[in-house]
């Protein structure tokens, strides 16, 4: 594969794109994981359906926007969607969780009108929802490696208010810290790297990549630091693994992705067990 | 004389249709240690929250070194500990270190990096709370008296003149509350931290305390500790709501 990756423009693109997304994908996910927020990512994935359907719909009736790209009406209903949970769960204080089914039925409802719209299901769609291994574009991958940028500089400026935040949210506030709009950032840039995900692993499993690795991570690791930087190494092994066999077996890397997460993820745990009845020394 | 550290000025709040705090007036100077003592929902942490600027006051105002709420921006004065079992996320992946380093992040700013010598300063904190062993420890494996005593170097470490604790004992072994007081009538006394405490449980006024405050909605008694150990237990009773029994921890501390 290594030939094809550098005789194929498609093969770089979803291997480029599916690197960057394998590291900001996991390295944000672990102040999702740790400030509760998993089913956020997911709610966020459903809205980005619907951006995405609603520009394959308009690309089809609207001859000027034929050739535009449906990432960034993906992108508008993401980052529209993040707006909206952290505006509902204002309004319900103490049903903060109803926000996740509201945004997340809105987005499947949207998403179905547009599909029926468009008249079906395209193999254009597919690619959306579970991933696609020849549909990245290079202008996808302009894009994801926007979002990159935008992740790292984000994360850089503010690690050490979200470490604050994701661990003691009153002391957070007790401390003066502007709580509420590094929050509402947070979404924003969550939002960001949903869509620029989904084209490698698809919409259906986007938040599946900012969640597994964490989750493995985190059965072995001691600190913060150590959680981080095991979540992004499981996070690439299981982009490149499952790239690999999605292009091999002609499978949907969607699949393949999360299918090895899953297997790192048991192999964690399986470590842990036999660590802590003594058969591994740790 | 010199100005108050804090100085509650006719403090009332309201939530929804329940009064709260009414017409508060309470002065903490430097070097006090005060417990704020009550019965559970006569206001205490309503009171802890108006001081730290989480809530507004329906009416009054409370001035932080001699300036209101809103203007006080050196917040790094105020270390502040929460109740444990109300806040902090058990399950969390950090190390002692990582979490008293993050008492650090208003001092430091917003867009600036720790300093170098961070891990010097986490030492220091955790020594001064009898803690340092532990520095590489996940906060989760440790007990509930060790993890406030971790938040308390938390608090310690940006250096503040006063220390405000919400029932800092919640969850803690009674063998373990008798030298968590020591330790802070030590951190009181060595390095003249003014503390305010709260706390439901009479018990834990120990002689380490040097002002008490029974509030009860109301502000009932404000003075010295030894006037309040003069009070008979029905004057006590009588606005507590039920008996009352005094106990004595700093002298058990000494035996």
């Amino acid at each position: 594969m290594i030939e094809s990756i550098f005789q194929y423009e498609f093969l770089q693109n979803a291997f480029s794109s599916g690197l960057i997304i394998g590291f900001i994908a996991p390295l944000l996910g672990v102040f999702i994981v740790v400030r509760r927020l998993s089913l956020i990512a997911d709610a966020l994935s459903h809205v980005t359906l619907a951006g995405i359907a609603g520009s394959l719909y308009l690309s089809q009736s609207v001859g000027a926007l034929a050739s535009l790209n449906p990432l960034y009406l993906g992108i508008v209903a993401s980052v529209t969607g993040s707006l909206f949970i952290e505006r509902l769960r204002r309004l319900y204080k103490h049903y903060e969780e109803l926000a996740i089914p509201i945004i997340m039925s809105a987005g499947l409802g949207f998403g179905a009108i547009f599909i029926s719209l468009a008249e079906g299901f395209s193999s254009d769609l597919f690619g959306y929802l579970f991933g696609s291994v020849s549909a990245v574009s290079r202008q996808d991958l302009w894009i994801v490696i926007g979002i990159a940028v935008i992740v790292i500089v984000f994360l850089s400026l503010f690690f050490k208010e979200l470490f604050v935040l994701s661990f003691d949210e009153e002391y957070a506030k007790a401390s003066g810290l502007p709580a509420k709009w590094i929050h509402v950032l947070f979404m924003i840039v969550t939002a960001l790297v949903i869509a620029g995900s989904m084209r490698i692993v698809g919409i259906l499993l986007v938040s599946s990549l900012m969640t597994l690795p964490v989750a493995a991570a985190m059965r072995i690791s001691k600190s913060f630091k150590q959680s981080i930087f095991l979540s992004v190494l499981f996070g690439e092994l299981a982009v490149i693994i499952g790239l690999i066999s999605a292009f091999y077996l002609n499978l949907a890397p969607g699949g393949t992705i999360v299918v090895t997460s899953i297997i790192i993820l048991l192999l964690t745990i399986l470590s842990k067990k036999l660590e802590s009845k003594g058969v591994v020394s740790g | 004389m010199a100005t108050p550290l804090i100085n509650l000025h006719n403090i009332s709040y309201q939530y929804e249709q329940t009064k709260a705090l009414i017409d508060i007036n309470l002065k903490i100077e430097e070097g006090d240690f005060l417990a704020i003592i009550g019965p559970n929902g006569s206001g205490k942490s309503t009171l802890l929250k108006i001081i730290l600027g989480l809530l507004k006051p329906t009416k009054g105002e409370v001035l932080l070194f001699g300036k209101p709420v809103p203007q006080f921006k050196e917040k790094e004065r105020i270390g502040y500990v929460s109740q444990k079992s109300n806040s902090f996320n058990t399950g969390f992946p950090a190390t002692v270190t990582e979490v008293v380093r993050s008492g650090l992040v208003k001092k430091i700013g917003l867009f600036h990096r720790y300093p170098a010598n961070v891990n010097k300063e986490v030492k220091t904190a955790l020594k001064s709370v009898g803690m340092d062993e532990f520095a590489m420890k996940n906060i989760g494996e440790l007990s509930g008296g060790q993890q406030q005593r971790v938040f308390i170097a938390r608090a310690l470490i940006s250096n503040p003149n006063v220390l405000i604790l919400d029932e800092p004992t919640v969850g803690v072994d009674s063998k373990n509350v008798k030298s968590f007081y020591h330790m802070l009538s030590h951190l009181n006394r060595e390095h003249n931290i003014t503390i305010v405490l709260v706390t439901h449980d009479v018990d834990a006024v120990s002689k380490s305390i040097s002002h008490v405050a029974c509030l009860n909605k109301r502000i009932h008694f404000h003075g010295f500790k030894n006037e309040m150990d003069q009070m008979s237990d029905e004057q006590l009773e009588a606005w507590y709501g039920h008996a009352v029994r005094k106990v004595d921890h700093q002298s058990e501390v000494k035996s």
